[in-house]
């Protein structure tokens, strides 16, 4: 294997046994971004100058034995998350010149731990988006099939990962963000329980929605990463209090027991699904084989109100994001409009000229569902099937350890296929947004492929704050399988 | 449930968006269209339900007052795109 296909852990010996140092490897990293990246334009910032400081930084605390998680290990940002000194863009227009006077607490924890941060990642613009396109700067291709979408919001951290040009990322996920375009790009994505991982420095889309997580190689590192980032947070009240346990035991239970006695529950709403595509289903099929031949009971399972998902989180989200966007005024950061003497007028024009055409859709939904005359029957109303969302799942967990479904639909699409019809976009997003809604983790591990080679990941969901179950069937899958093929680029 | 250009105008003018006669259409249409997929929010029975604002747990995050050190001005108002100084600027709002 080469230096750029490592994983963490594989990357981390070779430094710990002096083979390699952080600063040759993040070099050859920096080196490969510059040759391909200009194809795939899954950066949006590169701090060449500042990661290899970092770097040289790392080997010093190597040579000393001052050795931390991630020291020297090359990790990629989401351009969401707040870096001290770093341009934040959050992929849209209206933060082109805004620099965090702070890191985010995942940033200021990766940092203690050693990791040398190389760059930010494009994203749909406040992560409104399931392809990467709604981005202000660029669209990120599929590195698998240039011609696809990487999948999204996080399509430029998962894209980057299954490039090569970084060991890991870190994305957040409101309805699907990380775990679709890990699968879409054959990388595992971990959504962590809301409240698991501090949203401080984490640019709000949907405040109750939002978490912050790894998209990795494979599922041990990102359960490396989940340990670096995961705690209770000052900052954060919405953060847990709440034990995290060292999430890599997940694995010496594996070497021991394999996973017999565990139950996977397929809800059988998930299978009745419109426009599942024949390669997901066949993909999907094989991967419960491969669960059951490694002693996991599977059963049928229901969740009664699959069918409302979309409807309810799509006026959730937009509701949130209304509210939470609102501050992108031109007052107090970013761009400003100078062309009128009014303030009411300064804002409209600010905020029409700073953001894109989906945002500005999401603002108009949410501002609609919230204003007076419309409350309770929209806002109300997807607060209370948001409950019986959440029911749903509290009683499937009764009977199963974990849940089990596709992803997405289908793999990645083509680039522009989905663009000018929004709807047909938020249906995609089917699968993953019940995890958000009801606020338990959810896993992405690489599963298989189309028959035209494109990458196809299975999902699986447990109980909030039962990470540990999700990584150890990820692992126990993941090893199982064994997909060998490499991305070419 | 379906959206009028006025309507449209009206809620642009709530969240402090300006939209061109174009946009103004084209965001009729794809708000009407959206609004309609979600109306089957209407067929829920939904008495007797709480709603839920979120999956945090929901008990209050309290602390006693604690004095510390202000990042100041020269940090907060960093970004600010026009600022005198300790304060930002903004168009005359008392004429």
């Amino acid at each position: 294997m080469e230096l750029h296909e490592l994983n963490i852990s594989s990357v981390r010996q070779l430094l710990l046994k002096r083979e390699i140092t952080s600063f040759d490897l993040t070099q050859v990293l920096l080196q490969r971004i510059e040759k391909f990246d200009g194809k795939i334009g899954a950066f949006i910032t590169i701090d060449k100058e500042r990661a290899l400081e970092q770097a040289k930084k790392a080997d010093e605390d190597i040579a000393n034995n001052n050795i931390s998680v991630l020291t020297g290990i090359p990790i990629a940002l989401k351009d969401l998350l707040c870096t001290k000194g770093i341009k934040t863009t959050c992929g849209s227009k209206i933060l082109d010149n805004f620099i965090p006077q702070y890191d985010g607490t995942v940033v200021s924890k990766l940092k203690k731990n050693g990791a040398v941060i190389i760059g930010k990642t494009n994203l749909d613009e406040f992560a409104m988006g399931s392809s990467t396109e709604n981005s202000s700067y660029q669209i990120t291709r599929n590195p698998w099939n240039k011609d696809h979408v990487p999948g999204g919001s996080s399509g430029g951290s998962a894209a980057a990962v299954t490039a090569g040009f970084c060991c890991a990322a870190l994305g957040s996920d409101t309805g699907g963000s990380i775990r679709q375009p890990a699968s879409h790009c054959s990388v595992v994505g971990l959504k962590p329980t809301y409240g698991r991982v501090s949203r401080f420095g984490l640019v709000s889309y949907g405040s109750s929605l939002d978490q912050i997580g790894p998209i990795t190689k494979d599922v041990k590192d990102a359960a490396l990463l989940m340990n670096v980032i995961s705690g209770n947070d000052k900052m954060d009240s919405t953060s847990a209090k709440i034990d995290v346990p060292d999430f890599s035991r997940a694995f010496d239970q594996f070497e021991k027991n394999s996973l017999k006695g565990m139950t996977a529950g397929i809800p059988k709403e998930y299978l009745s699904v419109e426009g599942i595509d024949p390669d997901v289903e066949k993909v999907f099929n094989e991967a419960k084989k491969s669960l059951e031949s490694l002693g996991v009971t599977i059963r049928e399972i229901s969740l009664p109100h699959t069918d409302y998902v979309v409807a309810a989180y799509y006026i959730i989200a937009p509701c949130e994001a209304s509210s939470n966007l609102a501050r992108f005024d031109g007052v107090k950061y970013g761009f400003r409009d100078r062309s009128t003497d009014d303030l009411i007028e300064m804002y409209k024009k600010t905020k029409s000229k700073g953001f894109g055409p989906e945002v500005q859709r999401r603002i108009m939904i949410g501002t609609f569902a919230l204003s007076a005359g419309y409350y309770d029957a929209y806002y109300g109303r997807a607060s209370q099937v948001r409950t019986l969302i959440m029911e749903d799942f509290s009683r499937a967990f009764e009977t199963c350890d974990f849940i089990l479904s596709p992803v997405a639909p289908t793999p990645a699409f083509k680039i522009g296929e989905n663009i000018d019809d929004p709807l047909t976009m938020y249906l995609t997003d089917i699968f993953t947004l019940s995890a958000n809604m009801a606020g338990i983790p959810g896993i992405s591990v690489p599963a298989g492929y189309s028959a035209k080679g494109l990458p196809i990941g299975i999902q699986m969901m447990a109980k909030r704050f039962d990470e540990m179950t999700l990584l150890r069937a990820g692992y126990g899958f993941e090893q199982t399988i064994k997909l060998g093929v490499r991305c070419e680029l | 449930m379906k959206i009028s250009k006025n309507e449209v105008e009206n809620i642009a003018h709530l969240a402090r968006l300006k939209l061109d006669d174009l946009q103004k259409e084209k965001m009729a249409e794809q708000l009407s269209h959206i609004l309609q997929y979600v109306d089957k929010l209407k067929d829920i029975n939904v008495e007797s339900v709480k709603p839920s604002s979120g999956a945090a747990f929901m008990n209050n995050v309290l602390r006693d007052d604690q004095l510390q050190e202000s990042p100041g001005p020269g940090v907060t108002l960093a970004n600010a795109p026009e600022r005198d100084e300790d304060f930002y600027i903004v168009p005359k709002t008392i004429k």
